[in-house]
């Protein structure tokens, strides 16, 4: 009897969308406000979703501890109240929320969950929400500049 | 095929306890939920159901006759009460979030037709939550 459980985390993080293979014309074409020097910041909402059958055991999916645990681990103490722009993980993607949530969604994949990882789904804002299934192992990295 | 997602809230008490298990153990797996004393959360749910537009009326289904099964099936029984006591499906299940949405889909999917029950999506808090889809979607 197979459940999604879904538990949500807040971080707040700084970026500035810049891409370096578009001209400076072209950046604050595609990214207007976002694009601005200095970059700005986002309480972001994470949701993770992992699945599994029911233990008969204990009526649960999974330890909610354990999954906090490496959530925290894995993902919140990796970019709550970072410049997320200087971090390795973007080195070489610019740090849209589409990236991010692809960025997380790989880093869950690889960790110790206490279940199976569905999906990551972020909202960058009230309006704007990105969500990206659990890729399939093996799975290229997407987002990266083009070379 | 339309998605129609109708929400509905109720407030009840619980506890977490494995009978097979010693206090020390429900103690150490549940943690403050095995509490014997209960405590308790308001709930969230969300009943989607999946089904054509009927052309004569435009509705899936009647919003009110899906509010009536609703609360006959599981509102009535589940809203301010004692799960672990009051309502039969925990006399020998622990209900966790996980086996509530099972058990209201149980209660609510042979009632539903002509529609099909889609999903049922359960808030304990608005941190957490589980989405069941019925045993044909395993």
């Amino acid at each position: 009897m197979k459940v999604h459980l879904t538990r949500r985390y807040t971080f707040s993080a700084s970026h500035r969308l810049y891409s370096p293979v578009l001209s400076a014309e072209a950046n604050r074409e595609a990214y207007g406000k976002c694009n601005n020097p200095h970059g700005h910041g986002h309480n972001y909402h994470l949701e993770v979703t992992v699945s599994g059958p029911i233990s008969p055991e204990t009526g649960m999916v999974c330890d909610l501890t354990v999954l906090d645990a490496v959530v925290s681990r894995e993902v919140l103490d990796r970019f709550a109240h970072a410049n997320l722009n200087l971090l390795q993980e973007f080195a070489s993607e610019v740090p849209t929320t589409e990236n991010l949530v692809c960025q997380i969604n790989r880093i869950l994949s690889r960790s110790p969950l206490p279940a199976h990882l569905e999906g990551v789904r972020i909202e960058e804002t009230s309006n704007n929400s990105f969500e990206c299934l659990a890729p399939a192992a093996g799975a290229p990295a997407v987002g990266a500049y083009p070379s | 095929m339309i998605y129609l997602t109708r929400r509905a809230e109720f407030s009840a008490a619980h506890f977490y306890h494995n009978p097979q298990w010693s206090e020390e153990e429900n103690q150490r797996v549940f943690g403050k939920c095995a509490n014997r004393r209960g405590h308790g959360h308001n709930y969230t749910l969300e009943v989607t159901v999946a089904g054509d537009v009927d052309a004569v009326t435009g509705f899936v289904i009647d919003l009110k006759i899906l509010k009536d099964i609703l609360n006959h099936h599981v509102l009535d029984d589940f809203d301010h009460r004692h799960l672990n006591l009051e309502v039969p499906e925990f006399a020998s299940l622990i209900p966790t979030t996980e086996n509530i949405a099972v058990a209201i889909w149980q209660r609510l999917a042979p009632h539903l037709h002509p529609v099909r029950l889609h999903r049922i999506r359960l808030y304990e808090q608005p941190d957490l939550f589980v989405d069941y889809y019925g045993e044909e979607a395993q």
